[in-house]
C-alpha cells in the first residue's frame, strides 16, 4: 500500500505524463519530498523557498483541503488518496 | 406577507425546510435552505440585486449604461432579468462549456453573451472580462468575485434568515465559487453565533477546467479570506450528482448539480457528528433548482454515465 497522488496536467512534465503516482510518508510534507525523490522539480512547483504551499496551487487529502489541516504538517498514511489541483475561479 | 410591490422585491425570505430521511438521527439533523425559491430561480439573486443597487447608489450606474460580467449562467441570468426591469444592457462573458439552458434563459431575459474558451473554464471568462473592462471604460464591470456587496448580501440577508429560523444551527455548508455566500454568512454567524462552523464545498471538474499554461494564472477571488472557514471539501461529479438524485429520490428536492456537491459534503459532516455522539444542526444551500441542468444528463442513466456527461462541463 501507498498514497496515491493524483496529479494535474499543468505539473504532468515531471511525472513523464502520468496522472497519479505514488508516494510514501507520515505528513504531506514528507510525501512531497518523497515524490520530489522519483520526479525532480515537483516539490519547487508545489512549496515556496519559504517552504509554504504555492498560493494557486490546492492540495486535498481524501477530498479535504490541508490548508484547514495543518498545511503539509497534515498526517498522512497508507491507502489515502491525495489530490493536488491549481487554484481556478469556479461556476458563478 | 407574501405580497410584493415587483419580483425584485419578493427576494429572499427563502424557506428552511428539514430533511427527514436523510438525517441519520433524531440528533443530528439537516436543514435545506432553499435558495431556488428566488425571483430568476438561484441564490445569485441576492447577490445581483445587491451589486446594483450598491451600484446605483454610488452612483456608478444609470439607465442606459452596460453592465459587463463573467458568468458561467447564474448571476448572468439574475443580472439580465433586473438589467432589463431597470433600463440596462447587459453583456455576460460565459464560458462555452456551460449548459445550453443557462445560455437559453440569458437570451431570453436580453442579455448578450460573449463566449470564453471551455479550457480554463471561469479563469478564461474572468480575464476575457477584464480585458473588456479595460477597452471599454464606459462599461460597468459588478465583477461578483470582488464586489464586497455581493457578501453583504449573504451578510444581510440568507445568515440572518437562517439564524432566526434555526438558532439552534451548529454548521453552515455552502458552495464556493465567488466565496460570496460563505464570506458574508461566516461574518454574520462569527458575530453573532461563532459557535457554527462554516464549510466549504467545492466542485471539482474535468481536467479540461483546470487547464492553465502556467500555475501564476490561478484565482483565488478577491473576496476570499480563508479565515472564515473551519474545513473546504472538494467534491466530484460523481459524489455531486449521486447526493442530487439522492435528495429528490427521499426528500423531494429538484436541485441543481452544485446542490448536490454540498448535499455530500454536509453528510460527510452528519456522520462525523453521529460518531462523535454529538447534536448537530447541519444547515446547508440548495443554490438552485436542476431544470437548468437536464440536458447535461445528471439525472439520467446511471452515476458513471452521468458523471461521464459531466466531464469538462461547468457543472456548477
Amino acid at each position: 500500500m501507498a498514497i496515491e497522488v493524483r496529479i494535474p496536467t499543468i505539473l504532468r512534465t515531471h511525472t513523464g505524463g502520468a496522472k497519479t503516482v505514488e508516494g510514501s510518508g507520515a505528513t504531506l510534507g514528507q510525501l512531497v519530498d518523497d515524490l520530489d525523490s522519483q520526479h525532480p522539480g515537483l516539490k519547487g512547483r508545489l512549496v515556496t523557498d519559504e517552504g509554504k504551499l504555492h498560493r494557486f496551487v490546492n492540495v486535498y487529502v481524501n477530498d479535504e483541503d490541508v490548508r484547514f489541516t495543518g498545511a503539509l504538517d497534515t498526517q498522512v498514511k497508507d491507502g489515502d488518496s491525495v489530490t493536488i489541483l491549481p487554484a481556478v475561479a469556479g461556476g458563478c | 406577507m407574501a405580497r410584493f410591490a415587483s419580483l425584485v422585491e419578493s427576494l429572499g425570505g427563502t424557506p428552511l425546510v428539514g430533511l427527514p430521511n436523510l438525517s441519520p438521527t433524531s440528533d443530528v439533523r439537516l436543514w435545506a435552505k432553499l435558495e431556488d425559491h428566488n425571483p430568476t430561480g438561484s441564490i445569485k439573486d441576492r447577490a445581483a440585486i445587491k451589486m446594483i443597487e450598491a451600484a446605483e447608489k454610488e452612483g456608478k450606474l444609470t439607465p442606459g449604461d452596460t453592465i459587463l460580467e463573467p458568468t458561467s449562467g447564474n448571476t448572468g441570468i439574475s443580472l439580465a432579468m433586473v438589467a432589463r426591469q431597470r433600463g440596462y444592457r447587459l453583456i455576460c462573458v460565459m464560458p462555452e462549456n456551460t449548459s445550453i439552458e443557462r445560455r437559453q434563459l440569458l437570451e431570453m431575459y436580453g442579455a448578450q453573451i460573449i463566449s470564453s474558451p471551455a479550457a480554463g473554464g471561469s479563469n478564461q471568462a474572468v480575464a476575457v472580462a477584464k480585458g473588456l473592462a479595460a477597452e471599454h471604460d464606459d462599461w460597468v464591470m459588478l465583477y461578483q468575485y470582488g464586489n464586497p456587496a455581493n457578501a453583504q448580501a449573504h451578510y444581510e440577508g440568507t445568515a440572518p434568515e437562517i439564524l432566526a429560523d434555526l438558532p439552534s444551527i451548529t454548521h453552515f455548508v455552502a458552495g464556493l465559487g465567488t466565496t460570496g455566500t460563505l464570506m458574508g454568512c461566516s461574518r454574520y454567524f462569527r458575530e453573532h453565533k461563532p459557535d457554527v462552523q462554516v464549510i466549504a464545498a467545492e466542485p471539482r471538474y474535468g481536467e479540461l477546467v483546470y487547464g492553465l499554461r502556467n500555475i501564476d494564472e490561478g484565482f483565488i477571488p478577491e473576496l476570499y479570506d480563508a479565515s472564515l472557514l473551519d474545513s473546504r471539501f472538494s467534491v466530484g461529479p460523481e459524489d455531486a450528482v449521486h447526493r442530487t438524485r439522492q435528495l429528490v429520490e427521499r426528500e423531494g428536492i429538484f436541485a441543481g448539480i452544485s446542490t448536490g456537491a454540498i448535499l455530500h459534503a454536509a453528510l460527510g459532516i452528519a456522520d462525523k457528528e453521529v460518531a462523535a455522539g454529538r447534536r448537530a444542526d447541519i444547515c446547508f444551500i440548495v443554490c438552485d433548482g436542476g431544470w437548468k441542468y437536464l440536458s447535461t444528463g445528471a439525472y439520467a442513466g446511471t452515476l458513471e454515465e452521468a458523471s461521464s456527461r459531466l466531464e469538462g462541463q461547468l457543472w456548477a
